[in-house]
């Protein structure tokens, strides 16, 4: 029997302006595998999300999730944005963000509703936050926003969850919290993982599938297929070194005169990435 | 007291305070999203080319408060079609302001012998609302709190956490037009009480005092409206009682709201309300 994959990419190109962000992407994303997005900023993969939940139309090819087109607010879908913060005013809490993922997108005026609170501290309970959920969200550090955007997504009880960089400020520990729940959450659910990352080393554990963008061009296989000196270099063009050093994959570009051929390290030294939380 | 009694006698008080009860609903409730969204620079630029519109209305010989509405709807619209993004939406409101107080500087010279009724809209009118005025302003009030409640989740998720409510569905870039076009009634209903000069006392100060008072939204709306109708009616019961014009009372009334929400009740009620983190000691909090 043909099982329908979470998302289906046939030979689909993307288009920013007049710029091609990637073309003939051909991909089937099976139901239940955690797959990481990779790649330098710039090369489309918030796009790919966009792509996804329906805001951007591919320029070319068709996409399908969950066995149909892409449409805006697709019930399927958890979505956590990349991080932007909130007004330390603002009177808003943990909680009412949660809410926002059940019902936030119907009109007029919420009723009490039981139900909906019980689903809001169950979901908050998931991510353990409930120890904050009535402060108000903008004096909350970004780890414990992370886990509040994190609940609000996955509230509605989606197949489907997008994740735009939800490791980028935080520390190491934060980033395997962040990990282990939305890992936790596949393995209960079965639902599918889109996480876009610029560092693949947090989810390495857990992840079943890369898909590596660069310059339009893309490779996917599992991280061990993908993330391999030959494959990354025919991906960017030039030489390029993917070194595996105490558990962690580096990809490594060489020097050339206008810097290096790779325009971030993909993964900076632990001791870099370690950095504490903004204030 | 007994003045104050005799005071309410008085048709014009009954319409004044009547007037002031609706307008001070509107304010509240807007106020709490005009902060909440950083829209001060856009409410400004409503309520002066409210004026603009005024001043066009009289020297047609329409009704002001008409033509309030009719000159900050106009802008709210291109506000809104012209700039969506906050970053270029400073940049949009300012020239759209300039251009249009320009306009209103032109009608009141157009309208020599006009300039009570041009101080009257810079500086409020309340005291002197008609009872026609009265109807007109309920309605107004009315049709924007509808509209408001029936906008008010998806407005309240475009405002929070606009990405999520685009990927959710949410018509993040209509909702915008439509909240400028409440506000737009808003200010044309709040500038009969402090006038367009002293807009922001309305339309922000009751929002911003609110939202230190309470991290739940629904309560800082309600802390909002709270304020306002103890600025507005208070603001004209004392410029009765005193003769000094209203806008003054209520500038000072929500000012005095303002401090004490942020110095002396605020502080301790925030204490209170992130006292339960104690026990995620380890999550520092954003000290910003």
């Amino acid at each position: 029997m043909q099982v329908t994959p979470a998302v289906r990419f046939e030979r689909v190109t993307l288009n920013y302006g007049a710029r091609t962000i990637w073309s003939d992407l051909s991909l089937d994303l099976a139901a239940g595998t955690f797959v990481a997005i990779l790649g330098p900023n710039g090369s489309g993969k918030t796009s790919l999300l966009r792509a996804i939940l329906g805001l951007v139309e591919p320029s070319a090819g068709r996409i399908e999730v969950l066995g149909r087109p892409p449409h805006r607010g697709d019930p399927g879908i958890g979505y956590v944005p990349q991080h932007s913060s909130f007004d330390p005013e603002l009177p808003f809490r943990g909680r009412d963000l949660v809410r926002l993922g059940i019902d936030g997108h119907r009109w007029g005026v919420a009723r009490p509703d039981r139900a909906a609170n019980a689903r809001v501290d169950r979901a908050l309970a998931d991510v353990e936050a409930r120890a904050y959920a009535d402060a108000p969200i903008g004096r909350l550090s970004g780890g414990e926003q992370q886990r509040l955007r994190i609940a609000q997504a996955l509230v509605g009880e989606p197949r489907i969850l997008l994740c735009d960089e939800p490791l980028a400020n935080l520390d190491l520990r934060y980033q395997q919290a962040i990990t282990d729940l939305i890992a936790g959450w596949r393995d209960r659910t079965g639902g599918t993982v889109l996480f876009v990352t610029h560092d693949v080393n947090p989810v390495l554990r857990v992840v079943d599938q890369v898909l590596f963008v660069v310059n339009g061009r893309w490779a996917a296989g599992t991280p061990d297929e993908v993330l391999r000196s030959d494959r990354m270099s025919e991906l960017y063009g030039s030489h390029v070194d993917v070194v595996r050093v105490h558990g962690r994959i580096l990809v490594v570009g060489e020097s050339t005169e206008s810097g290096f051929n790779i325009e971030e390290p993909h993964h900076a030294p632990a001791a870099v990435v370690d950095h504490p939380e903004e204030p | 007291m007994d003045q104050l009694v005799t005071l309410l006698g008085y048709e014009f008080v009954q319409n004044a305070v009547a007037a002031g009860f609706v307008i001070a609903i509107v304010s509240g409730v807007v106020s709490g999203f005009v902060v909440a969204r950083s829209m001060s620079f856009a409410v400004h630029a409503l309520a002066e080319l409210g004026f603009t519109g005024s001043a066009g209305f009289l020297l047609l010989h329409l009704s002001p408060v008409l033509g309030l509405l009719f000159g900050s709807a106009i802008t709210a619209v291109f506000i809104g079609t012209l700039g969506v993004r906050a970053r270029g939406r400073d940049v949009v409101v300012g020239v759209v302001m300039a251009f249009g107080l320009g306009l209103g500087v032109l009608f009141i010279t157009l309208y020599k012998g006009y300039a009570n009724q041009a101080f009257a809209i810079l500086f409020g009118t309340i005291t002197g609302v008609s009872r026609g005025d009265v109807v007109l302003l309920l309605a107004i009030g009315a049709v924007t709190l509808i509209a408001l409640a029936a906008i008010y989740r998806p407005l309240v998720f475009a405002t929070v956490d606009p990405e999520v409510a685009e990927a959710r569905g949410v018509p993040v870039g209509a909702l915008a037009v439509a909240f400028l076009l409440i506000m737009a009634a808003a200010v044309a209903e709040a500038i009969q009480v402090v006038g367009v000069l002293l807009i922001l006392t309305l339309l922000i100060t009751p929002g911003a005092a609110a939202e230190r008072l309470t991290p739940r939204p629904g309560l800082a709306i309600a802390y909002s409206v709270g304020i306002a109708l103890l600025c507005t009616l208070g603001g004209i019961l004392l410029s009765l009682i005193t003769n000094a014009p209203v806008s003054v009372f209520v500038t000072s009334l929500s000012f005095a709201c303002y401090l004490l929400a942020r110095f002396a009740v605020g502080p301790r009620r925030r204490e209170l309300r992130v006292a339960p983190r104690a026990v995620h000691a380890h999550e520092a909090p954003r000290t910003s």
